[in-house]
Order: C-alpha cells, then structure tokens, then sequence
C-alpha cells in the first residue's frame, strides 16, 4: 500500500477513534435515558432492551423544563453579549495599542481563571443578598460575565492581533473614529474569531454549575439546577438522570451542530496566511 | 342582585380575600428521594387548602447541605422551609439557625412521635425539626440461599456469625458474595456503615475528654473484620460501592447479606424493582460485645431557618407533611408500604401498614433503640450513632473514610490507616478548641 494512503487511513481511524471516545458517553447517556431504573444499573450492562419512555414521563411531571431552558437561554445569551460589549474594546486597545504592561496584564486576567470558585463564595454571596441579587437572571449574567471574561478578552485579542494593523490605518487616514474603525472594519474582519468567541462563551456558561446552584433557588435557576434535582446518593436514579440530562444538552448540542462550520472557521482563522 | 344574596356573599368574598391577602409563596428546598417525590406530588392539597404556593427547590443532598448552609449562615433568607438531617439539627438549633418547633398545637400530636426520633431533632430538650421520616440499619438477607446452605439467621445476629456465613454463602464462580457493605469513602458512605459497627465492637470516636481514640483496640479489631470479610467475600471493586451500588447488587441477586439502612425496604420488596423481593428476610443489624449503637439513626425532617419571613405559612406546611393525616394520605393515595415510616408510633399500630410493609415490626423496633444518647459501650461526650453532633464531624468522618477506603484498597494496613486516621482527627479536634 502506498505509504501516503496508509498514513492517512491511520489518521482518519485515530480521528474516528477520538471522535467515539469522545461521543460514547453522550451515546450511552441517551441509551440509558430508554431504560428502566433496575436495567439502567445491571451488569453487565444491556445493549439490546425494550426502550421505555417513562423516564422523560416522570422529568416532565416533576419540573417546568421550560422554565429553566428558558433561564438558561436568556442567561448564556446576556452574559456573552455582556461580556463581548466589554471585552472587544478591551481586546482593541491591547491588541492595537499595546503599553509596557499589556502581556502582564492578560496573564494577570487568565490567573484569575486558577482560583477556585468556591473560595469567593460566601464574599459574593453577601455581596449579591445585599444587592438583592439571590435567584435572579441578572445576579447570574454579571458572574457569567465576570467569570468568562478573561477568556473571551485573551481569544479576541488573539483574534484581532491577526487582522493587518495598515487596514485600520487606512481607515484612520480616511476619518474613521475608534469606534467606527472597530465596528466597520474590526469587526466584519474578524468576525469568524468573534463568533467562536460568542459561542464558547455560551456554551461555558450553558454548562456552569457551581455559580447557578449556589446563587439561585427557583426563579432564575437554569438547566444546570434542573439536573442536580434528579441526582440523589440514596435510591435508583440514573435513568432519570440520563433523561434530565438528555433534554438539557439538547439545545446546545443542536445549536453546536448549526454552527460547527462558524466555530472550526473562527478557531482556525489566521492559522495559515 | 338581591339583598339577601348580597349579605349572603359578602362574608364570603371577604374570606376568600383574606385568605388571599395572607397568601405565600413559600420556597423548599428539599432532596431527591421516593418519600420526598411524594410529597412533592401530593403538596397541591395542602396549596389548595391554604391558598398558600410552594416553589420547590430540589437537590442532592451534599449539594442541599453546602447551599443551606450558605444561605443561612449568611441570613440570606431563600429558604423558607428546608429538608434537614438529624446530624444538622441539633447542631443548627444551638447556633439558632432553625425556630423551635414545638408548638405546632395539640392536634399535632407529639406524644406519637417514636422518643428516639424526637431526642434526635432535639437541643436542650427543643424540637428544631419535624421529622418527615427515619431510618436504622439492619442486615437484609436471602432466606432462600440460606435454607440451599442449611444455615439459619438469628434474630439479632453477631459480626462473627456474619462472617461465617459469608463465608459459606460466598460463590464467586456464580457472582455471588456474603458481605455486601458500602466501601465508597464518605462520612456518609463507608463510615455510615462502619461506625455503627465499631460501636458494636465496643469502640468510640472519642473519650469523656474528646481524646480520639481510634488506635484503639476496638476500632483495630473492627476494621481489621471489615477489610479482611469485605475482601474475601465482597464484590469486587468494594471501595466503589456506595448505598446505590449495594443496593443494586442484592436487587440484582448478587448478595448473600447486606447491613444497611431499613428505608431500603419498600424498595428491595418491591418485585417491579428488585429481582429478590420473594426471596429476601431481614434481622437486626449485627452486634458484637455490645448492642449500644449498633443500629445507625438517621432521620429527613423539616426545617425552619430564623431568616424565614414566613415562618407562620412554614409552620402550616410542615405540620401537614408530617402530620398522621398526611401518613394516611400516601396510603390512601399512593400505597400503604409507600408511607413515611419511622416517624410515627401509629403508623405501626395501622393494620393495613403492617399488612403492606412486611418488614415493619423489625424496622419499628430497630429505630425505637437507635438511642443516639447511649451509642457505645464506653461513655462519651457527644449524641450520634453513625456520626458525632460537632460541625467538625463532617471533615473527620470524610478523612477516616478516606484511611479506611486505602485500607481496604490495600493501599496501606489496617494500623497505617488507623495511626493516620487518628493523628488527622486529633489535629482537627485541636484546632477547633477541643476540649470546650
């Protein structure tokens, strides 16, 4: 066989390989979610069953799934668009007109991501009682902000650095204003890389669980809480569990698939010049 | 309209807006449990009886523990009603975190609430929490491998008896072992199991001056059967196995014998649920030089935070969910052997309880001697079966769960884990300024 063929076919069953680690347990989640509690536990475990729907029966009975869908959509969405109107400026300025101290202060952000969560807690958690910000959508979209910031700032000023600097000087020599030079020529420029941003970000806060389950009890709590009530270390809940969280990853994993292109496009982009 | 309708109606559109301007929307949180799945569904009467509205905040109970603990250690007042264990309450009720609970009026009927049970949601002789229901352990066997052997289970068997008959009982060619019991690391985890079984061989956690004593020669001889029975005839991958997973394991017929929490019962007796339901008996959990706090006590109640600002509308609610009319109702509605157990001496004087529950005599019997008061042989300082009462216990009971579990795994020996178990435990003890 010709050495270029078998190179490849290797690297196409490693990439199908990773793709089904990867995969199974979503794969094995869903297949659990069909299940009865008592088949959901066996072992060995069974591939082949009588698929029942009475699991996504009883996560329907008990909990508004639209309620919390609706607060994590609504949550996901402000705090990335939040974080997107602080973080291009910020981006720009480091990006375009950098100071002695830029590189130190973007590492200075990203440590900020090494703290544990929990160690702030009980300071936020005053902080938010005496604001009145316990279980509302707002409380949770200035943490999500706050918490995605350092790396929605760090990808598009990775981003930015890639778009020509004599492209905006152009602009400049044309009259532009800063804001204008960001807005019609920044941003179209890069919009691959901003849209990437945008997404991860919704996705890091769809999946955040710490923050929504300390800081809201039932007007604001999104998804993440709907599938910590379906957990229990007494009793037989794993085929519940799987069902409550099939319906919860399924809108993010939908909206991943529509804009799989955007998101490869933007994490590639200025990868080959 | 006639003058006559009119006075007729006035009175009751002044009630109906009565009671609707006292209306309140009360905020529980609660954990995910059949009893507490119940009394989530069957919530809508007492919410059409009051005009009242609950929102139901429902999580795993470490999870339900770390965010009640924030909100009321803070006054962050979210919680209106909370479902607390017994291992909180007492020490909730000293910090004055919960309100009193004791004047919940005459038709609540106190005097039948089981003592053990009442003492064990109790502070200086106040009752914090009402109790939703309870647990003690006792040991679930298989009747029909234990007629095939030729063996026969006393009423109120030893751990040496145990071992002998795991030992016989135990075939690995057919996945079947003797000696179920939960290995998986965790206050709540191995160390529910094996402090009431320390206890039963005549240990303690500390002496009458909160010394930690667990280089001591109970506790090495206890750890030592659990490591060696748990290794020889227990199923493989021990130090994983929890409730859930041991509890999958005798529903699935792959244990001979499992010591564990009585509230397992309904579920294990159920046929929809468990392969063994015909086939499984149950005795007293086991003894060994002493029977003093060799069944555990745990008990779900309901709370009240001193930050709720709708204290009168909680009280409402937590007398009715707790309440024998309430008991009566999950029997009437949903099953006789569903009902709440443990809490109530009436629920098992109620023939059509004892008739559905088979296993009610040993159950009532084992949580009515749970006494959380006298839990070894040796006096000690503090209440609790399965835990100690101190805020500091949690962290302890975690790390020595942590010494065993390498143990088990063979990490390390049974005197290591133990010299470590104890050298962590004294520096916890001195840092929190034991003794006080």
């Amino acid at each position: 066989m010709n050495p270029g063929i078998r190179e490849r076919l290797v690297l196409t069953a490693v990439g199908w390989i990773a793709a089904g680690l990867i995969f199974f347990p979503v794969f094995w989640m869903v297949l659990t979610s069909f299940k009865t509690e008592v088949e959901a536990v066996q072992t060995p475990p069974s591939l082949f069953f009588t698929p029942t729907l009475e699991n996504y029966a009883a996560v329907r009975e008990r909990a508004d799934y639209v309620h919390f869908a609706t607060n994590s959509v609504v949550i996901s969405l402000g705090a990335t668009l939040l974080a997107l109107v602080v973080a291009v400026p910020a981006a720009y300025a480091m990006a375009f007109f950098p100071g002695k101290r830029t590189k130190d202060l973007l590492l200075w952000m990203l440590s900020t991501k090494m703290m544990p969560a929990v160690g702030v807690l009980i300071p936020v958690y005053l902080l938010f009682r005496d604001f009145g910000a316990i279980d509302s959508r707002w409380g949770l979209i200035v943490v999500y902000t706050l918490m995605n910031l350092p790396i929605v700032i760090w990808m598009l000023y990775t981003f930015f650095k890639e778009v020509p600097k004599d492209i905006l000087e152009a602009g400049r020599m044309d009259g532009a204003r800063p804001r204008q030079e960001v807005w019609l020529l920044l941003m179209p420029l890069s919009l691959p890389g901003i849209a990437s941003t945008a997404l991860l970000s919704i996705i890091l806060c769809w999946n955040e669980a710490f923050w929504s389950l300390n800081l809201t009890t039932s007007a604001a709590a999104p998804l993440t809480t709907f599938i910590a009530s379906f957990s229990a270390p007494e009793g037989l809940f794993w085929a519940k569990l799987s069902a409550a969280s099939t319906v919860a990853i399924a809108p993010i994993l939908v909206f991943g698939w529509m804009s799989q292109r955007q998101l490869v496009r933007g994490l590639t982009f200025g990868a080959v010049k | 309209m006639t003058i006559t309708r009119f006075l007729c109606a006035l009175p009751a559109a002044m009630l109906g807006f009565g009671a609707l301007a006292h209306a309140e929307t009360l905020t529980i949180a609660t954990v995910n449990n059949a009893d507490m799945i119940i009394m989530q569904r069957l919530s809508p009467r007492w919410e059409q009886a009051t005009g009242h509205k609950l929102n139901w905040v429902v999580l795993e109970e470490n999870v339900l523990r770390q965010r009640a603990t924030t909100d009321i250690a803070t006054r962050g007042g979210q919680f209106d009603i909370i479902t607390i264990g017994s291992y909180e309450t007492p020490i909730w009720g000293r910090q004055n975190w919960l309100l009193p609970l004791d004047e919940l009026g005459q038709d609540y009927d106190y005097a039948d609430l089981i003592p053990t049970v009442k003492n064990g949601l109790s502070h200086n002789g106040k009752l914090y929490a009402v109790p939703f229901y309870a647990e003690s352990s006792f040991t679930y066997y298989r009747k029909d491998l234990f007629d095939a052997a030729g063996l026969r289970m006393p009423e109120r068997p030893t751990y040496d008896q145990i071992a002998e008959f795991a030992a016989k009982l135990t075939d690995k060619s057919k996945e079947i072992y003797g000696f179920c019991q939960r290995g998986k690391p965790g206050w709540g985890e191995n160390m529910a199991f094996v402090g009431p079984m320390v206890n039963a061989f005549g240990g303690r956690w500390f002496d009458e001056k909160w010394e930690p004593q667990l280089t001591s020669e109970p506790w090495k001889k206890a750890i030592a059967y659990y490591v060696k029975n748990l290794r020889d005839y227990g199923p493989p991958g021990a130090t994983a196995n929890g409730h859930n997973e041991n509890r999958a394991l005798f529903a699935t017929g792959r244990c001979a014998m499992w010591v564990d929490a009585t509230s397992a019962a309904g579920y294990i007796f159920n046929p929809k649920e468990s392969q063994v339901a015909e086939k499984t008996a149950f005795a007293a959990a086991p003894t060994q030089v002493t029977a003093n706090g060799s069944g555990w006590f745990w008990a779900w109640a309901l709370g009240i935070p001193s930050s709720s600002t709708k204290a009168e509308a909680a009280k409402s609610f937590v007398k009715w969910a707790t309440s024998k009319d309430y008991i009566a109702l999950v029997g009437s509605e949903v099953g006789w052997v569903s009902a709440p157990p443990g809490t109530r001496s009436s629920t098992y004087a109620n023939p059509e309880y004892v008739k559905a529950a088979p296993f009610a005599k040993v159950v009532h019997e084992s949580i009515a001697n749970a006494d959380i008061t006298k839990p070894t042989k040796d006096p000690v300082p503090y209440v609790g079966i399965q835990y100690v009462a101190i805020p500091e216990f949690q962290g302890i009971g975690t790390v020595v769960g942590q010494q065993i579990a390498a143990a088990l795994a063979g990490q390390m020996t049974v005197d290591q884990a133990l010299d470590s178990a104890q050298r962590s435990t004294a520096r916890t003890m001195k840092q929190a300024g034991y003794p006080k």
